[in-house]
């Protein structure tokens, strides 16, 4: 199948993704009123503000997750991160609690710029450690990622606990778009154009991943590229979780699989992850609304079980040694 | 083209490149030999900028190459390291295009393209043009990585044992095409090999380290003696004229 074609059925399985995903929920709104022409008021506030913002997001936050988790894989070399198990997802969450604190009455985007310098600062440790410890490849730089990550999300808890902000800090650390409505998610576009200057400058971030020696090489500013890449991670880490909080896995699943099927080179996958993304999250919400109907399961919880299980069978199949 | 002038590399008190000096015009064969940890990787590293330098200068073109810009360097001097690519699931072709990046900025040219069928027909990779280099043996891994040097065309060429991982049919083309680049492109081509008879077969000059140190620098016929061998690897060999290559031969 050529790509275009591939990238034209994704994005029309998206559409229909997106079409169910407006009609399943806690509510009274079924396709059938709509084809009926009995959509009343009511009706048509619960689509305008809350099912068509909800999906929306779904479907932003998990494209621009999964190429985070991409550019995070190309950054490092190693196959086995991503923003949520390096520290860059912990440190975006300790910098929304510490912009809380110090500063209560901000706005969302200037807590989330916040939080964004401190999943850099986070992202930044975790790279000159990996460095430091002359880490390429295999499992050992994952361990000290979700060791860093722990690391962070203690620093994090202890000073929400001080300040009586655990439950807060629960809603960053823990994904779920119940809550989304119209003008609380729309930061979450921002996630999308990075992910289009992802795929932009997705020839650098592929020479990045042939690591600093071939980069430097071939001429390509090999630590500025390095640093590029990591604002546009933790950008897209801080806007996930200032809207809607963290969702696990996504980036170290999608990227993954569609490397396995397409291989490593930027320009002809970012589009496919970010798609495969959008739809992975948005089909876990989606689920998580049908399963216990009309209770719902936050997308959080069911991506944490779907993505566990995903990356084990991964962790058994891929060998580490090529990182 | 390559000027090396008293470059010195430093471990904590260690020197592990000391004072070498090296200079590199006219087109040919250089082999660069040597025991293991004698700082050969760590010399061809410093030139080609992949590590800073403790002391000394290097200059490609005139270019300080520690000042010059990366691209500016990449269409002059190319390197090879002892191993590469860690995040490489690309095919054999993306790897070589990737080679055309200091010329076209990832928007390849018909002329780009030209360049790639070349480097692929000239390591004898076209059969597996589409293939994934995670799937593919060491040495024919090792050969798309030659490829993509040679795609980028520049004319100083630095390989840090290319024969790494080759049997010895393609260790003998790999060291022929060394030559044919040298000859037939005017390239000038640096190689650090581990074995002599390959360097006193296919060089036209011995530049031999020991300990940090260039301690011989000279043609083929200067550099593999009985003597010489023995200084640099501490080892007592025969060497021997056979059809008139200078040969290297091991006492039980
Ligand atoms: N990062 C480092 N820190 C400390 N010492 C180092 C480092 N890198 C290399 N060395 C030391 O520098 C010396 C020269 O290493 P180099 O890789 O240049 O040797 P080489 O001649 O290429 O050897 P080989 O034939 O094994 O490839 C060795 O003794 C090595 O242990
Ligand atoms: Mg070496």
């Amino acid at each position: 199948m050529t790509d275009r074609r591939l990238l034209s059925l994704g994005l029309l399985g998206l559409a229909a993704l997106f079409v169910v995903s407006l009609f399943v929920g806690a509510g009274d709104l079924s396709l059938a009123t709509i084809l009926n022409g009995q959509l009343d008021g009511d009706a048509l506030r619960l689509l305008l503000v809350s099912r068509v913002p909800r999906s929306a997001a779904a479907l932003l936050a998990g494209a621009s997750l999964a190429v985070a988790g991409l550019l995070m894989q190309m950054l490092s070399s190693n196959r086995f991160v991503e923003p949520s198990t390096v520290g860059t997802t912990e440190a975006a969450g300790l910098g929304m609690v510490v912009v809380t604190l110090l500063l209560p009455g901000a706005p969302v985007f200037a807590k989330m710029l916040a939080a964004a310098g401190f999943a850099l600062a986070g992202t930044f440790v975790f790279i000159a450690l990996i460095r430091r410890l002359r880490l390429k490849s295999g499992l050992m730089v994952p361990l000290v990622g979700l060791i860093l990550a722990g690391i962070i999300q203690a620093m994090a808890h202890f000073i929400a606990y001080r300040a009586d902000l655990l439950q807060s800090l629960g809603a960053w650390s823990s994904g779920d778009f119940s809550m989304v409505l119209k003008g609380r998610y729309e930061l979450l576009w921002i996630g999308l154009a990075l992910g289009a200057v992802a795929l932009f400058a997705a020839d650098r971030f592929t020479l990045a991943g042939l690591g600093r020696d071939v980069s430097v090489n071939l001429g390509l500013a090999y630590e500025r590229v390095v640093a590029f890449g990591l604002v546009i991670v933790s950008l897209i880490a801080a806007v996930t979780v200032a809207t809607i909080g963290a969702i696990p896995f996504v980036g170290l699943v999608v990227p993954n699989l569609v490397t396995m099927a397409m291989g490593d080179n930027g320009r002809r996958i970012v589009p496919v992850v970010a798609i495969s993304g959008a739809g992975l999250v948005l089909g876990c919400d989606v689920l998580g609304r049908i399963l216990r109907y009309p209770y719902e399961i936050p997308v959080g919880v069911i991506m944490g079980v779907a993505g566990s299980v995903i990356f084990l069978a991964l962790l058994a199949r891929r060998r580490p040694a090529h990182g | 083209m390559i000027e090396a002038v008293a470059l010195t590399k430093l471990y904590g008190d260690s020197r592990v490149v000391d004072g070498a000096s090296l200079t590199l015009d006219a087109p040919g064969v250089t082999a660069i030999i040597g025991p293991n940890g004698a700082g050969k990787s760590t010399l061809l590293s410093m030139i080609a900028r992949l590590l800073p330098i403790d002391e000394g200068k290097a200059f490609v073109d005139g270019l300080d190459v520690t000042r010059a810009k990366g691209d500016e360097l990449a269409r002059r001097i190319s390197v090879l390291r002892q191993e590469n690519g860690l995040l490489a699931r690309l095919t054999v072709r993306d790897l070589i295009g990737f080679g055309r990046f200091p010329h076209s900025k990832g928007r390849l040219t018909a002329n780009d393209h030209v360049k790639i069928t070349e480097a692929l027909a000239f390591l004898d990779l076209e059969p597996l043009a589409e293939r994934f280099l995670d799937e593919l043996s060491g040495g024919q891994r090792q050969r798309a990585f030659v490829a993509m040097v040679l795609a980028q065309d520049t004319k100083a060429i630095l390989l840090d044992e290319p024969l790494n991982n080759l049997d010895i049919r393609h260790a003998v083309s790999m060291m022929r095409l060394v030559r044919r680049a040298a000859d037939e492109l005017g390239k000038i081509v640096v190689v650090v090999l581990h074995d002599i008879n390959f360097a006193s077969a296919y060089a036209d000059r011995i530049v031999a380290m020991r300990e940090g140190r260039i301690v011989v620098d000279g043609p083929v016929e200067a550099v593999v003696s009985e003597e010489t061998i023995e200084a640099v690897f501490g080892l007592p060999v025969l060497v021997r004229e056979i059809e008139g290559q200078r040969t290297c031969l091991f006492r039980r």
